[in-house]
């Protein structure tokens, strides 16, 4: 136990001189570690910072991406499946000369619709809603309603078209405007004018939309050859509606089209267009009307330049279409009273030419000159002596003419101001100056006009 | 009767039809440039726009709806560029080949990130596009990811000839990214460049090159220029002035010019793709000119 204790106390008096260089040593080991260590440390912690910060700008940009893209898809989302919808609101000023109610053209047989200006003084034209969608991988769907600025809605087209066909096919079925001619496809809204040419009023009542079928097709060529036909029921002027299981209006167009050099378009085309109306009745003082058939015969073309071939900032446009109508049947003179009948045919014909000029960003000028020939005209209750020429006043021989100037100006390509003067000579009697000014906007979805 | 003479009028017109070869129909130049690198003849490519047109406002005129209805395959931007006429091409041709969930529609801007995706939409703020910037051309690195796409596209709608596909497109890229590189060292001296543009056309171009692009003479994307909006930014330029002021080759000189005039810098017009300038004639040497006219008149 002493030996013990001894060598308890001895042990470490005899260490002590060693321990203590030790410690030192160990101290000094120890010390530099620290150092070391925290030279380390250090140098980890400002790599790490560093990738905290890096890793921070990352995550922003990150999120930043990730926001845009969910917003972006929100964005797609809620819009994915629904229609495309655009709305075009229009509105006027009309100053006009002559009354718009006793609007005509004279020598020709009335087409039954108002074709004429519509109201003097201030007044909300009608604005188009649109919508258009893929039904699914085969068809699309479009629905352009009408509505009227004192009420009701108007299903001015509503049609499906086939996406899948091949071979340059395209078939549409449902209420659509004919391809006949140029002008007729194209919505008001896109015309260069405030109204439509006296031709397209006083042969299809401004402009042809029937319910029916179309077929077109395309050739596969460098030229544009577009081939086509429809067949409806003959809904409007020049038809008349009838309660028949066949179709009662037939079309046939044939367009052709292509470039001359980078800054020459062009299109030519011709349409035939036949109807069999039936009790077709129309208002001249009693009211008549005619049984029989209708052909029109539809020459277009259109020629448009543009510098460089960029219409952006200046660009022309040159179109004319001639039409040729032969009608022959039969012509009751006052069905609601003596009720006469008698035969009735007529050979008529009309044309127009326009030309649209956009001198610098933003502003066109446009001129347009109309003219109908009336043509000849036989009316058998004339000739047989039992009516006079009288008797039919709307019908006697007249060539109305329109001339007409423009100037509009577009902010940008989604509303249009423009200023309009006319002198209508629709009438026989006296001619109609006008004077418009209008306004057309067009809201939502990227229009698409077609050429 | 009738019918048969309408008929035969129209048949007067009609021309053989086109080769064997894939037709292509590239709604700008610089696809249809990049389509004749990856297919060489084996392509025959027709071009909707040119480099001097605004690619906004081109109209379905009737070439192009035949030339949609003879495609095999449209190679366009996307992201909305083209919206007032690419549907309407698509939609008239009757052709199912090319209709936009099928392989015959290529959109470049799908396989590329786009910049400046507005956070709000409201045509106030001019003529946006919802989904970005897409004139996504002015970045090399971005043609070399739609080639990469075009080539399997190419592959894909015509499997006879993958292999040549293939091969023109990893020689494209080699070349490609050689090329990169030298613009990348050549357009060093550009960094930090102050510029004003006349429109938002090659912002891919100068992000790239670190360019730094202080102003656009358009009041709001896809609006003319205005005299009251230039003379904001010519007070700008007493503090943050800009060395150069740079329009594209559609867009017209005049804006530019008068800018120039008064702020006392250069006015420069650089080609927005291949064809935009009698030198950039393919797309190496469209890049290659776009750096020396930018490099010349910055001085470097």
């Amino acid at each position: 136990m002493l030996v013990a204790a001894a060598l308890a106390c001895t042990v470490p008096v005899a260490a002590r001189a060693d321990t203590r260089d030790e410690i030192a040593q160990i101290r000094q080991q120890i010390e530099q570690m620290k150092k070391d260590y925290e030279a380390r440390i250090d140098a980890l912690e400002k790599r790490l910072a560093a990738a905290e910060a890096e890793g921070d700008k990352a995550q922003q940009e990150a999120s930043q991406a990730q926001s845009a893209a969910n917003s972006a898809a929100q964005q797609q989302r809620a819009n994915a499946f629904n229609p495309a919808v655009s709305l075009v609101l229009q509105g006027h000023y009309a100053n006009l000369s002559q009354d718009p109610n006793t609007y005509r053209i004279g020598g020709f047989i009335p087409s039954g619709q108002d074709v004429g200006p519509d109201k003097r003084g201030l007044s909300l034209a009608e604005s188009e809603l649109f919508f258009k969608a893929n039904a699914d991988p085969y068809f699309s769907g479009t629905l352009i309603a009408s509505l009227a600025p004192d009420g009701g809605v108007d299903v001015e087209n509503g049609y499906l078209e086939t996406l899948a066909l091949s071979h340059g096919w395209t078939l549409k079925a449902g209420r659509f405007f004919s391809k006949i001619g140029y002008l007729n496809e194209q919505h008001q809204h896109a015309l260069d004018f405030i109204d439509a040419p006296l031709p397209y009023r006083a042969f299809l009542g401004g402009q042809l939309g029937d319910d029916g079928v179309q077929a077109k097709w395309i050739a596969p060529t460098d030229l544009l050859v577009e081939l086509g036909g429809e067949a409806g029921r003959g809904r409007n002027f020049p038809a008349s509606d009838r309660n028949k299981n066949g179709a009662s209006l037939g079309t046939l167009f044939g367009h052709v089209g292509g470039d001359f050099g980078v800054e020459n378009s062009w299109r030519a085309g011709i349409s035939y267009l036949e109807t069999s109306p039936d009790d077709r009745t129309y208002e001249d003082g009693v009211t008549n009307a005619f049984t029989g058939h209708s052909r029109l015969w539809i020459a277009d073309a259109v020629w448009k330049w543009a510098p460089n071939g960029d219409p952006t900032r200046r660009n022309f446009k040159l179109q004319g279409e001639y039409f040729h109508r032969r009608e022959s049947g039969t012509l009751t003179y006052d069905t609601t009273g003596i009720a006469l009948p008698g035969d009735y045919g007529s050979n008529q014909s009309g044309w127009y030419a326009q030309a649209v000029y956009q001198f610098m960003p933003r502003w066109r000028v446009g001129a347009r000159y109309d003219r109908l020939s009336p043509g000849s005209v036989t009316i058998g209750q004339v000739d047989s002596g039992a009516l006079t020429a009288a008797d039919f006043p709307i019908l006697q021989s007249y060539a109305p003419t329109l001339q007409t100037a423009m100037i509009d100006y577009s902010p940008s390509e989604f509303s249009l101001l423009r200023l309009q003067f006319a002198r209508d000579k629709s009438r026989p009697d006296a001619p109609d100056d006008q004077i418009f000014l209008q306004y057309i906007l067009s809201l939502g979805a990227h229009p698409a006009h077609t050429w | 009767m009738k019918l048969r003479i309408l008929f035969f009028v129209l048949s007067l017109a009609v021309a053989a039809p086109a080769g064997a070869a894939l037709n292509v129909l590239a709604c700008e130049p610089e696809w249809g440039a990049l389509t004749r690198e990856l297919a060489g003849d084996r392509a025959k490519v027709y071009e909707a726009s040119t480099a001097l047109q605004d690619v906004h406002h081109i109209q379905a005129r009737p070439s192009l709806i035949a030339a949609a209805r003879r495609a095999d395959l449209v190679v366009c931007t996307g992201a909305e560029l083209e919206i007032g006429w690419l549907p309407l091409l698509t939609s008239e041709s009757g052709n199912a080949r090319i209709q936009p969930n099928a392989p015959g529609y290529f959109e470049a801007a799908r396989y590329v990130n786009l910049i400046e995706i507005p956070k709000r939409l409201d045509r106030r703020e001019g003529d946006v596009h919802p989904m970005g910037n897409p004139h996504i051309q002015t970045d090399p690195r971005n043609v070399a990811k739609v080639a990469k796409a075009l080539a399997e596209r190419l592959q894909k709608i015509d499997p006879a000839n993958a292999a040549w596909y293939q091969q023109r497109y990893q020689a494209f890229d080699q070349r490609w990214q050689q090329a990169i590189a030298r613009w990348q060292s050549e357009g060093a001296p550009l960094k930090g460049l102050k510029i004003v543009v006349h429109h938002e056309a090659f912002d891919y171009l100068f992000r790239w090159l670190g360019v730094d692009q202080v102003g656009t003479l358009e009041p709001l994307p896809g609006v003319e220029p205005t005299i009251s909006h230039m003379s904001q930014l010519l007070e700008a330029q007493k503090t943050n002035p800009a060395k150069l002021v740079v329009r594209a080759s559609f867009n017209d000189p005049r804006a530019s010019q008068w800018f120039a005039a008064r702020a006392g810098i250069p006015a420069v017009m650089l080609p927005f793709s291949v064809g935009g300038d009698k030198v950039s004639t393919d797309l190496f040497s469209w890049y290659d000119d776009m750096l020396s006219i930018l490099l010349k008149a910055a001085g470097k």
